[in-house]
């Protein structure tokens, strides 16, 4: 092992988790602080210097997240260790983050003094030793996908553009995700190296008012939907009397389609750790929890592994910092509930019960975990906090809209050109998110709405792309901001079909405890579904209003009072889309199984038989002329075939009562 | 994996699955994701055992393992194929694709295991991979997860086939 930024420089170095050293973070950038040996001080920059070439002044970053490692990167990591050895070369492997930019992975980063750090996209394991010949052998970064950054004298550079030039990068301001693919999500002496724990020691030394005070300075709002001051949650938790208290960090992150607390905690677990300790330390509490979802274990092992490294060199356990305050941190991964993700949900499951949630008031900040006053934040609020320590409250309230302060980060998936997680200014228009930054629709489809904030959202319709992301906004238009997933919805996809789909989530979630969520939902679903099959009726969609808005107003928690959302949106920008179903039968966007026929256009089939080949049902036969037919009768309408056809002979029809559109 | 799967499980020597764990109620979660992740599923005395650790009442820790999803208490196959049933993946066609792979296994509805115990199929809660959706993921017996982006009916056929061939002639 190299020596560390952590490491004492020499025998006068007194830090230790038992002799805690107040400059302990400032001295391990720029020290020595306590004694002056130049020795010392060339340590570090060499050291830093290490950290962003490699110790051997070449690096390859291969990124490590749930993301990258589901198209591969594993293979791709083993492919460029085996060729490293194989050849070797010395190069540096590290494994990073991610940039939150899925439709590149797997990517690989090579870094080496002299060249311009160069980005590869879609990897495959295959073509690992010719990237690494050209770029590291041959000195050429052709075929690149972006460079980082330029330093001047390298061959191929024109053809290839900085991240920052990207489209994609230049509306964005990476401010709480400035980590995302750049450290070592493991390493806490590049999360140091970075700036990591600058908060956390001026927090200390201003004392825990001035901090809540900086929090409300900010302008903070929680990130996790509801949008409540940060600073006045912290607040009101300093003042009450009860201890011990306690800091939750919410990390179940359960919203379909969002992604950024995973991506946060997988790429740059530390800055949540900090910023836990941070609220830990502004309302008094001296114990605190991070609650993991649990179909997310790679994000639970992250913060586990972070909360760790940090309690090794004494930045979580007793006297931290020489603050004299104590505060240690525990990561419990759920067993699988959505609704953990309501806070008095959440306070059940950590003290080992059904995640039941219960009447409030009181709030957690009064009565919380174990009865006594708890704060909960969600996990990228806690990332904000612990940047906003580090860069000062005017930087941050200097961004957002009018209402509402910072950046936030928008997952947008569904029928984009580049799916991913962006962070943008609060305010920017759902348009610049979709069109500008996910690149618009794939070629072929249309996007004619957007899905914002999960299944407690809304669908706003594509009119109103111009409608700025901030709470207030898209509250008057039907949705929420809510964690900020956007799903791009596009002209192939049904809305009734996609209503039903969220409440066929909802009401399996429901967690049960009070009878509109749990009963309503059902019913609200039944409608639906009935809808789907063709067999609706008109009366039905007033039923659906009406138990729509009892639910929502009648439930014990916002799972129940939000539920309905998808429904009451859908039912109010693409009415046209329910009546279809109803009055014709048809489902316009041929989604709906009990009103879609598939057929084979004989002309354009090849006679390939990947569908017969497919075909579950083995509805598929082979006709004298060599094309295939479907027997309707055998047919599950699973869209198998329709999927497989490599020549799109397969065809959707919805009608009714003979005379098909083809 | 120890320990038979369809047979009675002896939970008599269980005690050393809870080492490091303190007694408190509130580990009642992860006492019961350990007797899980050995038996593969709750058997009834092993949530006699968590309970008992922990330090709660059975009633409480059934009523636990009923609710939360990831508990099983019956027998899963040895691979589960957890299939995404997010936002992105439904519109991008995994509801497609669930039905693809419980037809291919020859399960009836209802049936979540197939009948030599080897895959089970169900439908799972967002991964959080959305942009790589369609997202299929396949929880091995080893604890290792395969998680498979843009899953469709030739990738899912492939994925069966070569855990049809490490079981050996299994299938």
């Amino acid at each position: 092992m190299p020596w560390s930024l952590l490491d004492k420089c020499c025998e006068k170095c007194w830090h230790s988790p038992k002799t805690p050293c107040p400059d302990f973070i400032n001295c391990s950038l720029s020290g020595p602080l306590c004694h002056s040996d130049e020795e010392c001080a060339k340590k570090r920059k060499t050291r830093l210097e290490q950290l962003q070439h490699g110790e051997k002044g070449a690096k390859i970053k291969v990124p490590w997240t749930s993301c990258t490692l589901a198209t591969g990167a594993e293979a791709v990591y083993q492919a460029v260790v085996d060729y490293i050895s194989k050849r070797g070369l010395d190069i540096t492997v590290s494994i990073s983050g991610c940039y939150g930019l899925d439709f590149i992975d797997p990517w690989l980063e090579f870094v080496t003094k002299g060249m311009p750090t160069a980005i590869y996209a879609n990897v495959k394991e295959n073509s690992v030793p010719k990237l690494i010949e050209r770029y590291f052998l041959d000195q050429d970064v052709s075929g690149a996908f972006a460079l980082k950054e330029k330093t001047g004298n390298a061959k191929g550079e024109d053809e290839v553009p900085l991240l920052s030039e990207l489209d994609f990068w230049r509306k964005q301001y990476r401010w709480v995700s400035r980590n995302c693919g750049i450290v070592d999500p493991e390493s806490l002496e590049e999360y140091i190296a970075s700036g990591g724990y600058k908060g956390l020691s001026r927090a200390l030394k201003m004392g825990p008012d001035a901090v809540i005070d900086e929090i409300q300075k900010s302008g903070l709002r929680g990130r996790g939907g509801a949008g409540f001051p940060t600073g006045l949650k912290w607040r009101i938790t300093r003042q009450q009397r009860g201890t011990p208290k306690y800091a939750i960090a919410n990390a179940d992150e359960g919203d379909p389609g969002a992604f950024m607390n995973r991506l946060l905690a997988e790429s740059d677990p530390f800055r949540i750790v900090e910023g836990l300790t941070i609220a830990g330390y502004a309302v008094g509490a001296s114990r605190g929890f991070i609650f993991v979802r649990a179909e997310k274990p790679l994000m639970a092992r992250r913060l586990q592994r972070a909360v760790e490294e940090a309690r090794k060199y004494g930045l979580l356990g007793t006297n931290i910092l020489g603050s004299g305050f104590n505060f240690d941190i525990e990561v419990i991964l759920s067993a699988g509930a959505f609704v953990c993700g309501e806070e008095t949900a959440l306070i059940a499951a950590i003290e080992g019960k059904r995640a039941w949630p219960r009447q409030r008031p009181p709030y957690p900040a009064e009565k919380g975990l174990w009865g006594q006053p708890t704060v909960i934040n969600n996990v990228e609020t806690l990332a904000h906090v612990a940047t906003i320590m580090a860069e000062g409250a005017e930087k941050f309230a200097a961004l957002g809209s009018d209402r509402t302060k910072g950046t936030k980060m928008f997952c947008v998936t569904g029928a984009v050109k580049r799916t991913g997680a962006y962070e943008v200014p609060i305010g920017v228009t759902i348009r610049i998110l979709v069109e500008e930054l996910a690149g618009g629709a794939p070629d072929g489809v249309k996007i004619k709405a957007v899905q914002i904030g999960g299944p407690s959202g809304g669908c706003i319709p594509a009119s109103l792309l111009d409608l700025q992301v901030d709470y207030e906004t898209l509250q008057s238009a039907g949705a929420i901001m809510g964690s900020g997933g956007v799903v791009a919805i596009s002209d192939e996809n049904c809305m009734v079909d996609v209503a039903k789909f969220f409440l066929t989530f909802t009401s399996a979630e429901s967690c049960g405890k009070c009878m509109p969520c749990r009963v309503g939902l059902r019913v609200m679903w039944s409608i639906l579904d009935k809808i789907t099959q063709g067999k609706g009726q008109e009366e039905d969609l007033e039923v659906l209003k009406q138990l729509a808005e009892t639910v929502r107003s009648t439930s014990l928690c916002a799972l129940g009072g939000t539920a309905p959302n998808p429904v009451l949106s859908t039912l109010r920008y693409f009415m046209d889309e329910y009546e279809a179903h109803i009055k014709k039968g048809v489902c316009p966007a041929n989604v709906c199984a009990a009103l879609v026929t598939y057929l084979i256009d004989e002309d354009m089939c090849i006679g390939c038989g990947q569908c017969a080949m497919n075909c579950p049902a083995n509805a598929i036969s082979k006709l004298a002329s060599g094309k295939y037919r479907i027997d309707q009768s055998l047919c599950v309408k699973c869209g198998t075939c329709y999927v497989v056809c490599p020549v799109r002979a397969v065809k959707k029809t919805s009608c009714s009562g003979g005379g098909g559109n083809g | 994996m120890e320990g038979s799967r369809r047979d009675e499980v002896d939970c008599a020597s269980i005690d050393d699955l809870f080492q490091g764990l303190r007694r408190e109620p509130h580990n009642l979660l992860e006492a019961l994701r350990r007797v899980q992740s050995r038996y593969g599923y709750l058997p009834l005395e092993g949530i006699k055992k968590a309970a008992e650790y922990v330090g709660v009442p059975l009633a409480q820790a059934y009523s636990v393992a009923t609710f939360y999803h990831q508990y099983s208490l019956e027998p899963v196959g040895k691979y589960r194929i957890l299939v995404c049933m997010g936002t992105a993946c439904h519109l991008r066609g995994n509801s497609l694709n669930i039905e693809f792979l419980r037809s291919v296994l020859g399960l009836k509805p209802g049936q979540k295991t197939t009948s030599d115990g080897i895959f089970s199929v169900e439908e799972a809660r967002c991964f959080g991979c959305c942009g790589l959706a369609p997202v299929v993921m396949i929880q091995r017996p080893e604890g290792k997860n395969e998680i498979v982006g843009k899953a469709n009916a030739r990738t899912l056929r492939a994925i069966i086939a070569k855990y049809r061939r490490l079981e050996g002639g299994a299938g």
